[in-house]
């Protein structure tokens, strides 16, 4: 007799399916549904370093938003979040499409271009930061030496020392890291129109940006809208960076302060004020997770309306 | 006249695109690759050495700074650390992903768009934004400030993108391969084992490459979770070393250096499969 598994199940494979499925699930609700459902609640009650206080309601977010010593340091931060999803979708999504495009033609030595753009991505953010930490140093930095060996002394700066410069600069370090990841995201999405269309435009005498413009943008869609989700959500969560360029403080004087940073020095503590704070620390997590999870939903549902269908 | 203007323009133009696509890519890909290059160069010079002559080469046999990284600092220990929780995550990860990929795969059940859903859940939300109650939880374990405490964290991240990896691999295996291991008589988790899971080892691969690079660069969650300097992986213990050498520019270099060796010289080795592995997840 033929046995076919789409017969009533036995209990020993109703037993073995389970032997399957509950370890996963039971690891993933201690250690993920567990903490993101207590995350919410921490953010209700008051804390005594590590010791649960009574609950307070809402003071903890008002305190985030609204309150005189935290927000005003909330905002600020916020702010620099959003210069850098700004500059990044321009400076890393944006290069990496154009990256994409030309990889796309399979130019001479398109294979080591392909492999070089991605060096920087395999490497971990504490690497990157301090390698460019380094090159940026006022005295003996690579990038101040070079502009001095062209002559150009009067463009050397203390990059990371200066307000006015420190920001971009980590932005421009993150860019190094990350731009061989859209590009190659996008170089995928390309490979994937069929070439029947792009060769028609062609025959049509269709220039390079309109082909760009009108054909391979609204076709790459796709790839458009996880890399500008997956860069929102990163932009948000950004740390590592600063972190080890500028310090826990954001300095000089908070100028590139993030939310990452001002989440780890209020739960965590730093160095000067060791106060960990975790209902203000979860508080200002939760606020973050909401503002993240609709925005990214909405960004996602909007650019998903431009995608077509081939 | 103009005819012939127009005519030499569009003959000329893609070879001046070319031209500009040349010039673009080798730019870029010097901007990818020098600093690398310094950084390795300049391991190899005293710290007088890089402040005086930043660009030049410098004596390959001088490798003083390195053997002093590897003899005199805690950096192999943080490598051993690194490879312990990376090989032990990736693993838990592989274990746990294949076993919940495979029921949701291969046994039809009224449960299995609840487990779906579960692990898209798990894919969606950010675990940094818990690390609080995680932080409390471990406590409470007895985990913190144990290598243990990143395992279980990378295991919980991880999970999700590797079930739904192997579930979609798992569904394209037909039916008829069991069904004649059935009616031979193997068992139902001998068939899985001697079967299916050796066809299975393409997806195996993509997403342990997918989840080791993350996980050994990963900075945060020992940041937060680990003390002690003996059980520091290599990001965590690169900010350790980085503070006590900071005027020793030779040290500094050379400890970059030997942290960013061996994913980037496994990077050359297999840049097909990590390029497809760490960008499965936005790659259709």
């Amino acid at each position: 007799m033929l046995v076919s598994h789409k017969q009533a199940p036995s209990l020993k494979r109703q037993l073995w399916v389970a032997f399957l499925v509950v370890p996963p699930i039971a690891f993933m609700s201690l250690f993920v549904v567990y903490p993101i459902l207590s995350a919410f609640a921490y953010a209700f009650y008051d804390w005594q370093g590590l010791a649960r206080g009574e609950f307070v309601g809402l003071k903890n977010f008002r305190e985030v938003l609204f309150g005189a010593t935290m927000a005003p340091v909330v905002w600020n931060a916020f702010l620099h979040n959003v210069y850098a999803l700004i500059a990044l979708m321009v400076i890393q999504n944006g290069g990496g499409f154009v990256l994409a495009w030309l990889l796309y033609k399979e130019p001479f030595g398109f294979r080591f271009h392909r492999i070089a753009v991605f060096v920087p991505v395999v490497l971990s953010t504490i690497i990157v930061g301090f390698l460019w930490k380094l090159f940026l140093n006022p005295n003996f930095g690579i990038v101040n030496q070079a502009l001095y060996a062209l002559g150009l002394d009067s463009w050397a700066k203390p990059w990371l020392g200066d307000s006015s410069t420190a920001l971009g600069a980590l932005i421009l370090a993150n860019a190094w890291h990350f731009i061989g990841f859209p590009t190659l995201v996008y170089l995928a999405g390309m490979q994937r129109i069929p070439p029947e269309i792009i060769e028609a435009a062609r025959l049509d005498g269709t220039n390079e940006w309109q082909l760009l413009k009108n054909i391979v943008w609204p076709l790459v869609a796709p790839s458009t809208t996880i890399l500008f989700t997956l860069l929102f959500i990163g932009a948000f969560n950004w740390f590592e960076i600063p972190y080890v360029m500028v310090g826990l403080d954001g300095s000089p004087f908070g100028s590139t302060d993030v939310l990452g940073l001002v989440f780890y020095r209020t739960a965590f503590g730093n160095q000067s004020a060791s106060i960990q704070n975790f209902g203000l620390g979860s508080a200002l997590a939760t606020l973050l997770f909401l503002f993240i999870v609709v925005f990214a939903s909405m960004l996602t549902l909007w650019l998903r309306r431009r995608e077509i269908q081939f | 006249m103009t005819a012939l203007a127009s005519d030499t323009r569009a003959s000329r133009q893609p070879i001046s695109f070319a031209l500009l696509a040349q010039v673009i890519l080798i730019a870029n890909s010097f901007i990818m690759l020098y600093p690398v290059v310094v950084m390795v160069l300049s391991a190899f010079k005293t710290t007088g050495e890089i402040f005086d002559h930043p660009f030049a080469l410098p004596d390959f046999t001088q490798v003083g700074n390195f053997t002093k990284v590897l003899g005199e600092t805690e950096m192999p220990t943080y490598f051993m650390n690194s490879i312990l929780v990376t090989g032990t995550s990736v693993i838990l990860i592989l274990v746990l992903g294949t076993m919940a990929g495979y029921a949701v795969a291969r046994y039809e059940s009224r449960t299995n768009t609840f487990i779906l859903l579960f692990f898209l859940a798990g894919l969606m939300l950010p675990l940094k934004l818990a690390v609080i109650p995680l932080f409390i939880l471990l406590r409470d374990l007895g985990l913190l400030d144990s290598r243990w405490s990143l395992i279980v964290t990378y295991t919980a991240i991880g999970l999700p993108s590797a079930v739904f990896i192997m579930a979609g691999f798992l569904r394209t295996l037909p039916l008829e391969l069991e069904d004649a291991a059935r009616i031979d008589g193997a068992s139902e988790p001998r068939i899985m084992w001697s079967v299916m899971l050796p066809l299975a080892r393409p997806p195996m691969a993509i997403a342990a490459i997918q989840n080791a690079v993350p996980i050994w660069n990963d900075f945060f969650f020992p940041l937060v979770f680990i003390q002690t300097d003996e059980r520091k992986t290599l990001p965590q213990g690169l900010t350790t070393f980085m503070g006590e050498y900071t005027t020793d520019w030779g040290m500094l270099f050379a400890g970059l250096t030997i942290a960013a060796a061996p994913i980037t010289l496994l990077y050359i080795v297999l840049s097909r499969q990590f390029i497809q592995g760490m960008t499965a997840g936005a790659v259709k």
